[in-house]
């Protein structure tokens, strides 16, 4: 179970990553937090969101229809 | 590596102001600035006017061929002698925000906030705000006046400098 989840299903781009960097901004160091999206270039997006920023992406997976990833706020 | 040391750094030129142009910079700019890079975006010529602080954008597909809308399961493009036509722009431009909304793409006016919500330095060119005679009370505040020098200086230090 995430420390936080983000709901960003019906969101284009770059709303998705928009959202989660605000939301990470809010989490101390260690903690996790789940993104639900439905936009399917999320998946690159994350994968180079999480590249860039030092952010670690634990895990990601789908689930009926929706992306469900997992960043650990590690940046 | 921290969100906020990301040295890395991006500059565009936003010279275009229409409803449909004025996504690529700001779409760009907000998710750069999100990856921790400074964003340095300079407004010129008629993308100045997305600076304005009242946004009145408007799309025509006059004399864009490659503009097609869905339409009943296909795609359809207005041709030129329609789009001349009076209300072709009101249209269009309805079809266009009706678009937006529906498929869950953000607004300008919404990609603006967060941009300037994420310190992404926003220079208005005083050539054109003198050309246009525009003054600074049209625009939105915290943005920088300068010019081309202003604009090189900035991009000189940046990673990615983009002309869009």
């Amino acid at each position: 179970m995430a420390d936080m989840v983000l709901d960003a299903k019906g969101l284009s781009c770059p709303l998705p990553i928009l959202r989660a960097k605000k939301a990470l901004k809010d989490l101390p160091t260690g903690a996790t937090l789940e993104i639900q999206a439905t936009d399917p270039g999320s998946v690159k997006d994350f994968e180079a969101f999480c590249r860039q920023t030092g952010n670690e992406l634990v895990e990601h997976h789908m689930d009926d229809k929706v992306y469900v990833f997992t960043l650990r706020h590690t940046g | 590596m921290l969100d906020e040391t990301n040295a890395k750094s991006m500059s565009i030129i936003v010279t275009k102001g229409t409803l449909d142009w004025a996504y690529p910079p700001f779409i760009l700019a907000t998710t750069a600035a999100a990856m921790g890079l400074n964003v340095t975006m300079f407004f010129t010529f008629y993308g100045l006017t997305l600076l304005k602080k009242d946004l009145k954008l408007k799309v025509n597909p006059l004399g864009n061929a490659a503009m097609e809308m869905p339409m009943a399961g296909g795609h359809m493009a207005m041709p030129n002698i329609m789009a001349a036509l009076p209300g072709a722009t009101a249209l269009t431009t309805a079809m266009m925000k009706n678009m937006i909304k529906k498929k869950g793409v953000a607004s300008i006016a919404e990609l603006r906030d967060l941009a300037i919500e994420a310190d992404v330095h926003m220079i208005g060119c005083q050539m054109t705000m003198d050309l246009f005679e525009y003054k600074p009370s049209d625009m939105i505040d915290n943005i920088t006046i300068g010019g081309a020098a202003t604009w090189v200086d900035t991009a000189t230090g940046c990673d990615i400098n983009l002309y869009i």
